[in-house]
């Protein structure tokens, strides 16, 4: 049953970035763009991650996406609807070497749970252990708020920086 | 399902950076960025499930870089609209204005 609903969310995810690439219209590419990220967050659940589905659905689908939109429309780009992929050769080169570079990458990744170096790590077992010990929930805020506590916080300095810079950025200059 | 995840994970990667390269609109190259980012995700939560939970968290900080870049790159974008009146990456062509 999990296979299965893999391979649907799979295609989904795969059929929503072909559309975000292709599509002639910002905000059809931005609605294939939010498919995407909501069949990712159904391989999340499949892959025991639920509390990183429920943000990836708030945050990217939900923030993330409508803070774009509203950038579409603001710049009044709705109707932008002419092609603007790049034709000619150099589109070619970067299909070329790209469909290469995944056919490399995916041959190494299909023998990876094969790898003898997850012997050394706790293993599916081992994290299901964890995550019913502590919560889904649990299991990350408690190493995100002892361990990483210092990364916590840069992150949130981050996110001030980032708010300052963008208001000062996008700000009429006098 | 850890093979196949890391292959989802590199295919959307793939196209990722291709709607990077053959886009004009600077906007869909954002969009593409980010999808970059949620394949590398993706890989993240794939491996979280063998080699312990701290996978899960570094998508947390990978979430949080991401939503800072876009408010700013969209802010960068609005702002260069206000010169040129178009998003093509073809027109920002001059390194002061």
């Amino acid at each position: 049953m999990a296979e299965v609903l893999f391979f649907v969310f799979a295609t989904m995810a795969l059929g929503g970035a072909i559309g975000v690439v292709l599509n002639k219209s910002p905000v059809g590419s931005l609605l294939f763009m939010v498919g995407t990220l909501a069949s990712m967050a159904g391989i999340f659940v499949l892959l025991e991650a639920h509390f990183l589905a429920a943000i990836q659905v708030i945050v990217y689908a939900g923030a993330i996406m409508v803070l774009f939109l509203f950038v579409i429309m603001l710049l009044n780009l709705g109707h932008d609807y002419e092609a603007d992929t790049k034709k000619g050769f150099g589109a070619f080169v970067a299909f070329g070497v790209l469909g290469a570079l995944a056919g490399v990458l995916s041959r190494q990744f299909s023998g990876a749970a094969q790898n003898p170096i997850y012997q050394l790590f706790p293993g599916p077992a081992g994290v299901d252990r964890l995550l019913s010990e502590q919560g889904i929930v649990g299991a990350i805020a408690i190493p995100l708020f002892t361990d990483y506590l210092v990364a916590f916080e840069l992150v949130g300095i981050l996110l001030l920086v980032a708010l300052v810079g963008a208001v000062a950025l996008a700000k009429k200059s006098p | 399902m850890l093979a196949e995840a890391l292959v989802l994970s590199a295919l959307l990667f793939v196209i990722g950076a291709l709607g990077v390269l053959i886009r004009r609109n600077a906007i869909i190259v954002f969009l593409c960025i980010e999808l970059q980012l949620n394949a590398v995700n993706l890989s993240f939560v794939a491996l979280s499930r063998y080699l312990g939970i701290e996978g899960q968290l570094f998508v947390f900080f990978v979430m949080t870089v991401a939503a800072a870049e876009a408010a700013v790159g969209l802010a960068i974008i609005i702002s260069v609209f206000r010169h040129y009146e178009t998003v093509h990456v073809e027109s920002f062509n001059s390194l002061k204005w």
